[in-house]
């Protein structure tokens, strides 16, 4: 590791710190065209966050330490994601650590702390949402490394930056198993970034809520750290989308001209992503909570589908 | 991977879209949307032989898939969307709510499917020889869907379907039957969609809806 590697991955993860609260701002600049009315603007959730950050925080009466602490290990978690996920090169000092079962992992630790802290104050909204996003993830994680394993088995290693650059260097070839595991991993991501089939990220009002019931004792800079997670978390899962299925134009190596060409097709492919994101929950109605599990079930029956398709017609020469 | 050829990848890849619809006939609970996917089916079949015959320039395969376009994507949905409007049950709804466990044995069909399918493709040296799986998986799960169903018109569906099945598992082991068998098998699903869909006023006279279940009470006496 040499200092210029590491000045290019604290690079990426400022890029993604950056980047990621303009892409959930051009979601919802989207959705608000789509549904025909008057769009915010591009900059809102950094407006959100700036007045967030300035206001003081209120902390409920039962309070623990963890509920204090919680904000920041979700950011932390999310900030790890953000930079083992190949964005810009599968070169980066932390590549090798960018185990796609340790990517779960850290989403998974994020899960059940951004959980504990809704139930620490003790109102029912945060239990009913801690739980409701439980059950969401235990049904998801399974879904989430069925697609990893569809991709892993392509390039015979679990490691992201190894999956990446075989995906990329291969000769053009049509892959089923691909498409069912791209299929699945769209499912997963919508509910796992509490959107609009599984959840709404944009009310307050109904008592279906599972991200937004979770947050809602939170207020000053914890709400801004979990708002800027939760943002970051949408970053993640689309560049893990665009690395896993969409691979071209990630350099190998680690220098700034690389990296700096490397940043508008990014910009331009999550551009793309996050309009299709807006018309996918603009055309679909929010499901019943009791059929997410048919939702996710859905999505584990793809991946495991793409898994055996892999095995059947592909592995022969 | 570079040694399969293009062609090859492309049949594969409707093979898996083939595989795909079964399983979304499997989860589809309403009628209306069973049946386009049927059609849906046919369509991807047509397809898929068309390709097959034009890799390996055997012309009866054209036949073939312009025989299947006809019948198994206009034909038989425009009679069953006919049957449904005239039996007035375009709003039935599958009473069975066990869908994902039905979803999941239908992996478990998949899988010893595959398992079963594998050391036979190897015998066939045919381009097509890896969907032989799938047609075996697809005329499981066709057949899955026979048993889960309770109405009539599903198990219909199930039925063609699973002619769907055979006919990609023939064209994938030997390129197709002989034009005269498939003949007679086309003309045989037809007639049997025609019989059955009489079945169904019969049916409905006698027990006033197309819940099969009705059927074990009728007694020989």
């Amino acid at each position: 590791m040499n200092i210029i590697g590491l000045l290019a991955q604290l690079f990426a993860i400022a890029l993604a710190l950056f980047l990621a609260p303009l892409l959930t701002g051009w979601v919802n600049q989207c959705r608000a065209w789509l549904q025909s009315r008057t769009a915010p603007p591009l900059l809102q959730p950094y407006y959100m966050l700036h007045k967030l950050f300035n206001k003081d925080v209120v902390l409920a009466h039962g309070a623990s330490s963890l509920f204090r602490f919680a904000p920041f290990i979700v950011f932390g978690c999310m900030v790890l994601a953000c930079a083992i996920v190949p964005t810009l090169s599968t070169d980066l000092p932390f590549a090798p650590a960018a185990d796609t079962i340790a990517l779960v992992g850290v989403f998974g630790l994020a899960r059940i702390f951004i959980a504990l802290a809704a139930m620490d104050v003790g109102t029912s909204f945060g239990s009913l949402g801690g739980r409701r996003e439980m059950l969401i993830g235990f049904l998801a994680e399974p879904a989430l490394l069925m697609v990893i394993f569809t991709t892993a088995l392509i390039s015979q290693s679990t490691s992201v930056a190894t999956i990446v650059e075989t995906l990329a260097q291969r000769e053009f070839a049509i892959y089923p198993s691909l498409a069912f595991a791209g299929v699945a991993f769209t499912f997963v991501s919508f509910a796992e970034n509490a959107r609009v089939p599984v959840d709404n990220p944009a009310t307050h009002l109904e008592l279906t809520m599972i991200h937004e019931a979770m947050i809602l004792e939170y207020s000053g800079r914890h709400l801004a750290l979990l708002e800027w997670a939760a943002s970051l978390k949408l970053y993640a899962y689309s560049c893990l989308g665009l690395a896993l299925f969409f691979p071209w134009g990630i350099p190998n190596g680690d220098s700034f001209p690389a990296l700096l060409a490397a940043i508008p097709l990014l910009v331009f492919k999550l551009a793309i992503g996050g309009s299709l994101l807006a018309i996918i929950e603009t055309v679909n109605a929010k499901m019943r909570i009791f059929r997410a599990p048919e939702y996710l079930g859905t999505a584990f029956l793809l991946a495991v589908l793409g898994l055996l398709v892999r095995l059947l017609l592909e592995t022969r020469v | 991977m570079s040694a399969v050829p293009f062609s090859a990848q492309i049949i594969n890849l409707f093979a898996s879209v083939i595989l795909l619809l079964a399983f979304a006939m499997l989860g589809q609970r309403r009628v209306m949307p069973l049946i386009n996917l049927f059609a849906y089916q046919g369509l991807v079949l047509a397809m898929s032989t068309a390709v097959v015959a034009f890799t390996t320039h055997q012309h009866h395969l054209y036949w073939s898939a312009g025989l299947t376009l006809l019948l198994k994507a206009l034909l038989l949905p425009w009679i069953l969307h006919r049957l449904v409007r005239r039996l007035n049950v375009k709003w039935d709804v599958e009473s069975l709510i066990a869908i994902p466990t039905t979803m999941l044995v239908g992996v478990g069909l998949v899988i010893v499917a595959f398992n079963v399918a594998l050391p036979i493709s190897q015998l066939s040296n045919t381009i097509t020889r890896g969907t032989l799986g799938i047609a075996l998986a697809t005329v499981m799960l066709a057949f899955l869907m026979m048993i889960t169903r309770t109405k009539a018109i599903p198990q219909v569906v199930g039925f063609l379907a699973m002619e769907n099945g055979l006919f990609l598992a023939a064209t994938s082991a030997t390129y197709g039957m002989p034009m005269v068998v498939e003949l007679g098998i086309a003309l045989d699903v037809l007639v049997g969609a025609i019989i059955l869909g009489v079945f169904f006023f019969q049916i409905r006279e006698q027990f006033d809806s197309l819940d099969i279940r009705n059927m074990e009470k009728l007694k020989d006496s």
